[in-house]
């Protein structure tokens, strides 16, 4: 079955589009290849810095031929009925219509055969539908086209397409279509410096030869693997090793369509700068890798450039020319480094009096006098030094405002410890400047250090009250001030370091005008989240958070942890569903009846010994579990209520809850309702899935 | 063509000739050579020859060189590449040829930077005036690692969309210079290609001026005054504005004395913005009056001759 070979060459394609823009042009096209009837045997799809290019093969040579049967009028019908159905279904005469019975007599049926367009025909029609509504992140118009209403839009100006469709024993064809004044044809080109020249391509694999002889490797993980193999041999040729840097390779990946590793260094009086801004200058502004000695584990003054070129000259010229920058980009920073050093920490606080925040929420000064008060107040909960604990937070973020941290953003934090240490803080107090921001994320490691505990959990409440007290929460994929980040961090501090620390006093104690119930609830869905990665059943964190009082995210999770376990038992399994059944029958019967049935059952109107003897259970259990929880040894709680389970059990096999006489039957329901209270004192079963 | 210039007019040798080179280039692709805007301006993108001649239908190439004053980047001629007031060479192609990257590539050869030897790459960079309401697509484009120009296709300019589009070259001179010179500090620089008794640095001509002028823009620059040449420049220029329009409003006759007037409250603000008396809040609504003033001249220009609508 013949092959299909898709490209579209373009001027510079920004790199961190390349990867989604290959995917996107897969699944556009190969979905409508589908939905046309052409169902193909595999795809491909590649992108370097100038195109874009995908191979489908295995597509059928046609459409497969589509049968249609369209009913018609009666037998006998008006004349103009019948020739409105003739024109409509494509018939001459009556003759070519068949005629089939049902119910109401016998009807005329057109059989109408749509033959299967060839697949070349469907393709042209295809590649251009999927060009012209193409979703990159940005797009533009340019040249004399872009005059004109409904000019193209393409992430860059668009040169060339190539699209051949053909069988591999035989000579393919082009699609032939249009998009924008770009005409498809069989000609690409090669590597902008390198191999200029325009290329033909008859195919895939052809194509794939003929553009690594041009100096094009199409192929963007295979470029990625000449850099790091490449770069990983320079180094180790010297004795280093190359500081790997997954993100760093696939942006170089996606810079070059020749990628050549070269070597160059740098002033060794550099090396003075902490290690991470070296890194961070010479990545993010050059886009170079940094290298180490393995001896040590500390930076070497070397770094690797990735060129576009392999220079007549073996390169010699580009490296001075990047040594040149990276110098002069290491004069800078070194100069910053320098005088940040040259201020306190705390005499960089007063600015902040000046910087709005959020304009509901005041200045970062006074945020900062919120951070410093909740640290204080906090700090003897996590079992912090207060003095520590406040001066950490005062300080935490005055890194902001120095001008590595202008420069390079992620260092924020990781240069407030640096300064503290060099003005001669305490190192708890040091080390919470940078680990107040964790946990960033679900893998970030959680801070234990109980100074950094205090100011990190001080920062994110006062952060999630706030926004809640403005009723700015995040909604949908809306999340601007990382609000579910900093939950699901005050939920790991908490439980990674066993702090026990109700939060709801904790929420009014931060801000009074904050809802603390629906910020209580807004933790509950992190957590349900945070548990469900962890394989845990979130519906246990709804049955547990349903239960009043539930804002001590330790006990909530030892809770549920507890109820998880009672439910793999055979006991906890039909405890669920008796409790689940006599929830069901009482809610029907006190739909019925419009009245709820409360309220202790009177003994005196117990009928049958299984209903005395569940009574008498549920007091029991109800006790015994009382007194476990009041323990916080819900294990315990858990097998009081086991006990209950053959009870139930019994009472639903003997005794019919829905008795003639009015008052046994009201009696009963009472009891149904008092195996619900019962099982409340550890979780909420009905919101329990299952059962 | 480089070997048929004497050596003191050799791009790699001399500022000057640096400048020379690339106007005669662009002549040579059918630019008109302009002369710098007599106005203080902040980039070569508001020379009305780029910010209102983008807009329209009709044709239109151009190059020029433009100096460029940053009041905020003086650094009293103490840092080796910043300055307060440096040259940017510019080039505008509406609509944008098919070959533009070629061509800027062909502009590259003529100051001397081959691409057989050095690695250029067109990295990507959007580029956005918020006080012009512009903003394009495009990159900055590296030599060896070190960004020498900046290449945008215009798409929208003064709130308008562009159409045509224009592409616009935007060559740092100093730096491009300092980089064919092998040059590390602007002002060791040689401005005219002579060497000993007869050679001047670009240090001799601008090292007292970027001194001068940090101090003037830091520590000296008379705030009252600037503020009220802000509005008197905001009034004058809405003033003139609308004195332009014809009685139906169906065409505009004096756009360009207004826009001067844009301009000069774009250069005013950023030198108070420089003093540091424009407060972080404040900052933001006076970059709000400029494009304002920006967008009524783009939409009076509209309605000019040279805007295509009359």
């Amino acid at each position: 079955m013949p092959d299909l070979l898709l490209e579209f060459f373009s001027e510079e394609i920004p790199a961190r589009m390349q990867a989604r823009a290959a995917e996107d042009l897969k699944k556009l096209v190969t979905d409508k290849l589908v939905a046309a009837g052409l169902v193909y045997e595999g795809a491909k799809a590649f992108a370097t810095p100038r195109r874009l290019t995908l191979a489908v093969a295995g597509i059928p040579v046609r459409q497969p031929d589509i049968k249609e049967e369209k009913k018609g009028p009666r037998v006998g019908a008006p004349e103009q009925a019948l020739a409105g159905f003739l024109k409509g279904a494509g018939l001459t005469s009556i003759d070519q219509a068949k005629v089939q019975p049902d119910k109401k007599g016998d009807f005329y049926v057109a059989v109408i055969e749509k033959a299967g367009k060839p697949a070349i025909e469907v393709i042209a029609q295809i590649v251009p539908e999927v060009a012209k509504a193409f979703p990159w992140p940005k797009a533009m118009r340019w040249g004399e086209a872009s005059a004109k209403p409904g000019a193209l839009n393409w992430v860059r100006p668009l040169h060339s397409i190539v699209a051949m469709f053909g069988p591999e024993t035989e000579e393919p064809e082009v699609v032939p279509f249009t998009v924008g004044d770009v005409v498809s044809g069989d000609t690409t080109t090669g590597h902008r410096f390198l191999s200029p020249g325009p290329i033909k391509v008859k195919r895939f694999d052809d194509y794939m030869a003929k553009l690594d002889a041009a100096k094009v490797v199409v192929d963007p993980a295979r470029r990625a693997q000449m850099i790091l193999t490449d770069a990983t041999t320079l180094a180790f040729a010297q004795g280093y090793e190359l500081v790997e840097d997954e993100g760093l390779l696939a942006e170089v990946a996606g810079l070059v369509e020749w990628p050549v590793v070269l070597m160059g260094s740098f002033d060794p009086a550099f090396l003075a700068i902490p290690e991470e801004v070296i890194r961070a200058t010479i990545r993010n502004n050059q886009k170079c890798f940094v290298v180490r000695d393995p001896k040590t584990a500390k930076l070497t003054n070397k770094f690797i450039l990735i060129s576009n070129i392999e220079a007549s000259d073996g390169g010699g010229a580009i490296i001075a020319g990047n040594e040149r920058v990276i110098r002069a980009r290491l004069s800078d920073a070194k100069f910053f480094y320098e005088t940040d050093l040259k201020t306190k920490l705390e005499d960089r606080l007063p600015k902040f009096s000046q910087i709005v925040f959020h304009e509901k929420l005041g200045t970062q000064a006074e945020r900062i006098a919120r951070i410093v008060a909740l640290a204080g107040h906090l700090a003897p909960i996590v079992g912090a030094d207060v003095v520590k604990a406040e001066r950490a937070a005062q300080l935490c973020k005055a890194d902001l405002l120095t001008e590595v941290v202008g420069e390079f953003p992620e260092l924020q934090g990781l240069m407030g410890k640096y300064y503290a240490q060099a003005q001669g803080e305490d190192e708890a107090v040091a080390h919470a400047c940078e680990d107040h921001y964790s946990p960033k994320g679900p893998d970030d490691m959680v801070p234990a250090d109980p100074v950094s505990v205090a100011v990190a959990l001080a920062d994110k409440i006062d952060i999630l009250t706030g926004f809640w007290a403005i009723d700015e929460k995040p909604t949908g994929s809306k999340d601007p001030f990382a609000l579910r980040r900093a939950a699901l961090g005050v939920i790991r501090l908490v439980i990674d370091n066993n702090i026990r620390l109700p939060l709801l006093p904790l929420f009014i104690w931060a801000r009074g005008d904050a809802n603390g119930k629906d910020l209580l609830s807004f933790f509950a869905d992190r957590l349900k989240v945070q548990l469900r990665e962890q394989g845990a059943r979130h519906d246990l964190v709804d049955a547990v958070f349903a239960l009043p009082g539930q804002d001590d995210l330790v006990l909530v999770v030892r809770r549920i942890e507890a109820l998880g376990k009672f439910l793999d038992t055979d006991d906890g399994k039909n405890l669920l569903a008796g409790t689940k059944r006599g929830a069901n029958i009482l809610r029907i019967e006190e739909k019925k009846d419009g009245a709820s049935y409360t309220g202790a059952p009177d003994a005196a109107l117990f009928a049958q010994p299984e209903e005395k003897e569940l009574a008498r259970a549920i007091g029991v259990a109800k006790t015994e579990a009382d007194q476990a929880v009041a323990k916080e040894d819900f294990a315990s709680a858990m097998t009081a209520m086991s006990k209950l389970r053959p009870h139930v059990d019994a009472f639903f096999d003997q005794v019919t809850v829905n008795a003639d006489d009015p008052a046994v039957r009201a009696n009963r329901l009472r009891l149904l309702n008092e195996i619900r209270e019962a099982t409340r004192t550890v979780a909420d079963f009905s919101k329990i899935e299952g059962g | 063509m480089t070997d048929d210039l004497p050596a003191h007019m050799r791009p790699e040798r001399s500022f000057q000739g640096l400048i020379l080179a690339l106007q005669r280039f662009w002549a040579d692709q059918g630019c008109v050579i302009l002369q710098p805007y007599d106005m203080e301006v902040g980039a070569g993108t508001f020379h009305p020859a780029t910010t209102l001649r983008a807009l329209g239908p009709k044709r239109w190439n151009a190059a020029y060189v433009q100096p460029s004053r940053r009041p905020k980047d003086g650094r009293y001629g103490e840092n080796p590449n910043r300055l307060q007031h440096y040259y940017q060479f510019q080039a505008i192609l509406k609509p944008s040829p098919p070959d533009i990257q070629e061509l800027y590539l062909k502009s590259l050869k003529a100051i001397g930077v081959d691409s057989a030897l050095h690695d250029i790459r067109f990295v990507e960079d959007d580029w956005e005036s918020p006080t012009l309401g512009a903003w394009g697509l495009g990159w900055e484009c590296w030599c060896d690692g070190m960004e020498v120009s900046q290449f945008t296709y215009f798409q929208q300019v003064a709130g308008f969309e562009c159409s045509p589009v224009a592409g616009e070259l935007t060559y740092g001179l100093e730096r491009l210079a300092m980089y064919v010179q092998g040059v590390d500090r602007v002002y060791d620089l040689n401005f005219n290609g002579r060497e000993g008794a007869d050679k001047v640095s670009h240090g001799d001509v601008f090292l007292q001026a970027e001194q001068e002028y940090s101090r003037h823009n830091f520590e000296h620059s008379d705030s009252d005054m600037l503020f009220k040449q802000f509005a008197m420049a905001e009034g004058a220029c809405k003033k003139y504005l609308e004195a332009g329009y014809t009685a139906d409003k169906s065409k505009h006759l004096m756009v360009l004395p207004a826009y001067d007037q844009c301009i000069k409250a774009s250069h005013v603000f950023n030198l108070l913005d420089a003093r540091g008396v424009i407060s972080v809040t404040e900052r933001q609504s006076y970059i709000l009056r400029v494009r304002e003033l920006a967008k009524a001249c783009g939409e009076a220009w509209l309605k000019t001759e040279a805007g295509g609508g009359a």
